[in-house]
């Protein structure tokens, strides 16, 4: 990124906005070929109007044509019948299921909002417990070569193991399926956090360190001055994986444990058979995490130091 | 004049793995030289010759393997305020503005005894030494490359040492900007009378800013070859010098040194 972009940092974040956020719209697709159109035909001769519409058009047509060839397929798809619904069948049913996504008729039959905002409950506390454990952890094994050599093998051990199998232990210790989840969801978060913190740390240019020992820092001034703020870009790697980690399993974890969340919705809409409903929440966990994602990248750049 | 470093028979060895085998390299060895209050050092010499270790060593960044080290009649035994460093490629914290790039030092050096005020003050001074006041809340990459080795400079300075240590300060800057900057730090030192010791393998450069100049040989086990007294007066004008018969002289010694006696080989 060069100096004049990063000198006007919300300006270029504007700019960078644009081809992220179409992706988020694909929801819509036939209102937002039919708009430009007229537009362009009301708007004849304003040159500057034209260019301006030019580049909307180059961010947003591709992965309009991206998404119209998913729905095309998955239409070709279901022309022959059998358990899948088609696009159109989907997509009535999504309007009947948003026109009221917050109700509430008992703990077992509520709003698709309701569950995916108690999914997201879970990811943020077993997420934000990793993160306050995982990110001190991190720093403390970047710094003691030592507390690192110990921890290694049993970080890489542990890592692999898919988060579920954590279930049954956060089953017995908790003995509620709520916190279980929430347990699962704090052990797949933490390992990203610990090893992209402790890989920052290790690898904060030995020139800042060498600046703060000529200036006989104080460990306090070099945490605050100079590892943390080198170091926040790669903790940021490290809470983007895990987040994304987080919101991959928390699915898997609900349909386990039950209760309220897009995981059981999905598994209780398969028990009633709305296969249409499944499709539909696959599409919403994919827009929540690309909007997680998303969020995380923005607050990434705005504290990234390496491209200055 | 008083001794204000005192380096005695000094060598460094480091154990490097090559290969996956262990062995020992010596940088330096059989180093001795005393460096005088006020004055002004450069250390020349082929890269790689150990000049920059030897200016390692005096700011406490790495301890030799041999020898004795004193700074002010003690042992050099870590790095100190009483010895700043300007870094050849100015080291400043990014994500921190100028002002609080040198506030950063000031602030160890002086919370102890001083107000806020006074601290920032302190800071301003040392920013307008080096000229740079205006530049106070932009961030190092929003100036240029001479102006960041001057805030380097301010940070040093800011410290009030009693000596300014330079590992080729000016060596990444383009010649008019170094030229500039190497006025300035004559005035610079002129008024604040702090000893000097540079690391540097510009020839010109050494001239112009040192009382005496060191010549390291070729590493490895790098010592010091000749010293070089520069009887030049001060203060120096750099156009006067460019005809001046000594001056030629003391460049020409430094040339044969560098080009005829210790001629690399390989390079």
């Amino acid at each position: 990124m060069s100096v004049a972009a990063t000198m006007n940092r919300s300006g270029s974040a504007g700019a960078d906005e644009a081809p992220t956020v179409v992706p988020m719209e694909a929801k819509k697709p036939e209102k937002a070929a039919g708009a430009p159109v007229s537009v362009a035909g009301g708007s004849d001769g304003g040159g500057r109007a034209g260019e301006w519409l030019r580049a909307l058009v180059r961010a947003v047509l591709p992965p309009l044509l991206g998404v119209a060839l998913l729905i095309g397929v998955w239409h070709v798809a279901t022309l022959g019948g059998g358990g899948i619904p088609s696009p159109g069948k989907t997509w009535d049913a999504a309007v009947v299921l948003f026109s009221d996504p917050f109700y509430r008729e008992g703990p077992n039959d509520q709003g698709i909002g309701w569950n995916v905002l108690e999914s997201l409950k879970r990811v943020g506390i077993g997420f934000g417990i990793a993160a306050l454990i995982g990110i001190p952890a991190g720093f403390l094994l970047g710094r003691f070569a030592l507390l690192a050599r110990m921890m290694n093998p049993v970080i890489s051990l542990l890592r692999p193991v898919s988060p579920l199998a954590w279930l049954p232990i956060g089953l017995l210790v908790f003995q509620r399926a709520d916190p279980a989840a929430t347990w699962t969801i704090f052990i797949c978060s933490i390992w990203p956090m610990i090893l992209n913190t402790a890989q920052g740390v290790t690898r904060v240019p030995q020139d800042y360190l060498n600046v703060a020992r000529v200036l006989n820092l104080s460990e306090w001034k070099v945490f605050t001055k100079i590892l943390f703020p080198a170091v926040l870009p790669y903790m940021l790697t490290g809470i983007r994986l895990s987040i994304g980690t987080a919101w991959l399993v928390i699915v898997a974890a609900e349909m386990l444990t039950g209760g309220v969340g897009i995981g059981f919705w999905v598994w209780d809409e398969w028990n009633n058979l709305k296969v249409e409903h499944i499709i539909i929440a696959i599409f919403v966990i994919g827009i929540v995490g690309l909007i997680l994602e998303q969020m995380l990248m923005l607050v990434a750049r705005r504290f990234s130091y390496e491209n200055r | 004049m008083k001794k204000i470093v005192q380096i005695e028979n000094v060598g460094q060895t480091f154990e490097v793995t090559q290969n996956r085998k262990k062995g020992r390299f010596t940088a330096l060895r059989d180093i001795s030289l005393d460096i005088h209050e006020g004055e002004s050092v450069s250390l020349i010499g082929h890269s790689g010759c150990g000049k920059s270790t030897l200016l390692n060593l005096i700011a406490g960044l790495t301890r030799p393997t041999s020898g004795v080290m004193l700074c002010n009649g003690r042992e050099i035994a870590g790095p100190g305020p009483e010895r700043a460093v300007v870094f050849q490629n100015h080291s400043l914290l990014p994500w921190l503005t100028c002002f609080d790039n040198v506030h950063l030092a000031v602030e160890r050096v002086f919370a102890a005894t001083e107000g806020r005020a006074q601290l920032r003050q302190r800071t301003r001074d040392a920013l307008a030494l080096v000229g740079l006041s205006h530049a106070e809340g932009k961030y190092p990459h929003e100036i240029s490359g001479g102006m960041k080795q001057r805030v380097g400079i301010a940070r040093a300075l800011s410290m009030q040492p009693r000596i300014l240590l330079m590992d080729e300060p000016f060596g990444a800057l383009d010649a008019l900007t170094r030229a500039n900057l190497q006025d300035e730090l004559m005035k610079i030192l002129a008024a604040t009378r702090a000893t000097m010791v540079m690391v540097t393998h510009d020839v010109d450069e050494a001239v112009l800013l040192s009382d005496r100049v060191v010549m390291l040989t070729n590493g490895p086990a790098a010592t010091i070859g000749e010293i070089l007294e520069v009887g030049l007066e001060r203060p120096r004008d750099r156009l006067a010098l460019a005809h001046d018969p000594q001056f030629g002289e003391c460049r020409a010694a430094l040339m044969e040194f560098l080009y005829q006696k210790q001629l690399r080989v390989a390079a």
